[in-house]
């Protein structure tokens, strides 16, 4: 019978069945962080039980870390706890340490893939919910929670329950300043915040072969976003030649024969998934968010909508959603006066996406009163961006040239905006006061991110690089 | 070690809306320690004024939902991120159930790691039972009982519900999540050995400068 991918991976993996019914499947890459693996080896300590493999396990330093130039641990002081507990943790059971002076430290989900730790067809976890952003070279990633993480530490591997597969096609061809993040944000507007709840997607099609390798992480870096169990796109030539030669991956003979098994990643001719939708990505403009959940999205030349035309069930959370952002019924978002642009995150922090925001940006200046960010989703980014010249154009711009690490994304370091503000931000997440108390986030692309601190105001990218 | 559940007590608060985020029932702001207040941060934001003050209007902050037993939510509760600790809050306020319409998959698996029953009822029973809870506004508790598959309380007759029998069976029992898979090790180590020979890249992540 023809299979999926993720058939494929999945049954690849599975060490065997559970009393309850559960299936293991083993975990070929785990990756940590200090926001939650601190009360995952608490746990094995008190349960005396060891790590089975430390060797398949890594631990990062990326969500409380500080951004600012010459930091330590007490740069962000309530971070100072995770990071040593992080760093106790790791010692005690031999697991390498990207630490936060670490010339390869950075945010898991940027890591990992630039070092070579995920590997097509290979199955990878982290206690974040953004774990399946590795999906773009073709591996199988799972967020979990603390116990489940502890799990994996002492078995390595999870226990689960199959999830449904689900096949998204998106086809044609993106135009001129339209990208991934703009494409994911279309599909969640589309499929809603729970769309493809309980599925593992498949994202297939023109659109998505076209994109390099940092795009496609892009895409399935918002598979959660709406809902997702999982999120890949099936490797290709692109897929190995980006991996080829990064340090953790095989190499010489190695390479050679794990690439004639890469090459058979795909799914079947006729292969069965529980659902199947397609976007014609063509028409697409940029795209950014008006509301508190990252469904609530609009072009940039679209007005905001009427909670009055929209179904019963979803008005009430239209209306609070509007409110909270200070905004009315049919205004449009481009010329909305901003406080603060933060480029950086999991979803955009790749060096392609401070290219192009720095495509953006050169030769011109931040608007006055603008706080604008941006923060490299690892040490190696910012090092080839600065090797790039990149730095210099965002600092004489105006802009605030980062240590990596999540950072605003979710303030768990300390950087947010004030009560009030209004902040453009490359992130994945809109949710009321994720990144301050009472903060107005739009989500958007790199680009649009980019040329919104210019003008200070939100603005059409297409508009700007025209004139 | 997993807590095991076999009945609950308590009072139903009713929590509508869809999409309720961990953002929102754990802030990060309120996980600036390793040993946070679990109690005090659930949905910390939520439950205050701008002005710091408590917020009357806030369901949890009402007289009669001071001591909760249960919340009974919308669609795709526990969405956004991972972490646990918005689990953990509802326990640290003796929360042990949740009913609702749906809940995000990693939220679900966070519940039942630590004996926290999510309830999803059969769409008809699911509003009956919400308008329920809303009339009925704290004035008395309802029972859980897991074993029986019931929701048993005042303004109605016994509600039905049904787990999967395996997450029942975890739960029931209490069971060592980790125990329970390590049962298995002579799998795994075969898993490993197998695979190692046939793809030992999986096997192996050495840094090849090093
Ligand atoms: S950048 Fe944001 S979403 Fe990504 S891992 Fe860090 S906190 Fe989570």
């Amino acid at each position: 019978m023809p299979q999926t991918l993720f058939d494929k991976i999945w049954e690849a993996h599975g060490v065997g069945r559970r009393a309850d019914g559960r299936d293991l499947i083993y975990i070929d890459r785990h990756v940590l962080h200090e926001l939650h693996a601190p009360h995952a080896f608490e746990q094995l300590k008190n349960q005396e039980r060891p790590v089975r493999r430390p060797d398949l396990t890594f631990s990062m330093q990326d969500h409380t870390v500080a951004t600012l130039p010459g930091r330590n641990d007490e740069t962000n002081p309530p971070g100072a706890a995770f990071l040593r507990a992080m760093r106790e943790g790791s010692e005690r059971h031999g697991i390498r340490l990207f630490d936060i002076d670490d010339p390869e430290q950075g945010i898991s989900h940027v890591v990992a893939p630039e070092l070579g730790m995920v590997l097509p067809g290979a199955t990878h976890a982290v206690p974040d919910s953004h774990a399946s952003t590795v999906g773009g070279l073709g591996a199988l990633a799972f967020g979990c929670g603390t116990s489940e993480l502890a799990h994996i530490l002492a078995t390595q591997t999870m226990a689960l329950k199959r999830p449904q597969r689900m096949l998204v096609r998106l086809e044609g061809r993106l135009a001129p300043h339209v990208g991934a993040k703009d494409v994911a944000l279309r599909l969640i507007g589309e499929l809603g915040v729970a769309g493809a709840r309980g599925h593992v997607v498949e994202y297939a099609g023109a659109a998505v072969r076209a994109m390099p390798i940092e795009a496609r992480m892009t895409l399935c870096n918002l598979n959660i976003e709406m809902g997702g169990r999982s999120g890949f796109v099936a490797p290709d030539d692109s897929t190995f030649s980006w991996l080829a030669g990064r340090p953790f991956a095989p190499q010489g003979a190695m390479w050679e024969r794990a690439l004639a098994r890469w090459r058979t990643l795909a799914s079947d001719e006729g292969a069965a998934f529980e659902r199947e939708c397609e976007l014609d990505c063509s028409t697409l403009e940029p795209q950014i968010t008006w509301g508190t959940d990252p469904s609530q999205v609009l072009g940039i030349s679209e007005r905001v909508p009427d909670p009055g035309h929209a179904d019963a069930g979803r008005r009430a959370a239209m209306e609070s959603a509007l409110a909270y952002m200070g905004l009315a019924p049919g205004m449009p978002l481009a010329g909305l006066p901003v406080n603060r642009v933060f480029i950086g995150s999991c979803t955009n922090s790749r060096l392609p996406d401070l290219e192009a925001a720095a495509d953006v940006v050169r030769g011109r200046r931040v608007a006055e009163g603008i706080i604008a960010m941006i923060v490299p989703g690892s040490t190696t980014v910012k090092r080839a961006a600065e090797a790039l010249g990149l730095d210099r154009i965002f600092r004489e711009s105006g802009f605030f040239w980062g240590e990596s690490g999540c950072s605003m994304c979710a303030g768990g370091n300390g950087d947010r905006g004030e009560p009030g503000e209004r902040c453009v931000s490359t992130t994945n997440r809109n949710f009321e006061h994720r990144q301050g108390p009472k903060v107005r986030t739009h989500l958007v692309s790199p680009e649009t991110a980019a040329a919104t601190a210019l003008m200070g105001r939100i603005t059409d990218v297409r508009q700007l690089r025209q004139g | 070690m997993m807590i095991s559940f076999t009945t609950h007590t308590g009072v139903a608060v009713p929590f509508p809306g869809d999409d309720i985020n961990t953002d929102q029932i754990a802030p990060v702001q309120a996980m600036r320690s390793l040993k946070p207040d679990y109690k005090a941060l659930l949905f910390m934001r939520d439950r205050r004024r701008d002005d710091g003050g408590e917020d009357p209007d806030f369901v949890l902050n009402k007289p009669q939902f001071r001591n909760p037993g249960m919340l009974v939510a919308g669609h795709n509760f526990g969405a956004g991120s991972s972490r646990e600790a918005a689990v953990w809050g509802m326990l640290a306020n003796n929360i042990r159930v949740i009913v609702a319409r749906s809940f995000a998959d990693i939220y679900r698996e966070n519940c039942l790691q630590n004996g926290l029953l999510p309830i999803v009822l059969a769409s008809v029973d699911a509003q009956a039972f919400e308008q329920r809870v809303i009339a009925v506004d704290g004035a008395a508790p309802f029972t859980v009982d897991l074993m029986a598959q019931r929701i048993s309380g005042p303004g109605g007759p016994d509600v039905a519900f049904e787990l999967p029998p395996a997450d029942r069976m975890r739960l029931l029992e209490g069971l060592d999540d980790i125990g329970l898979t390590l049962k298995h090790a002579d799998e795994i180590a075969s898993w490993e050995k197998r695979t190692a020979s046939e793809q030992p890249w999986l096997q192996t992540a050495v840094d090849s400068r090093a």
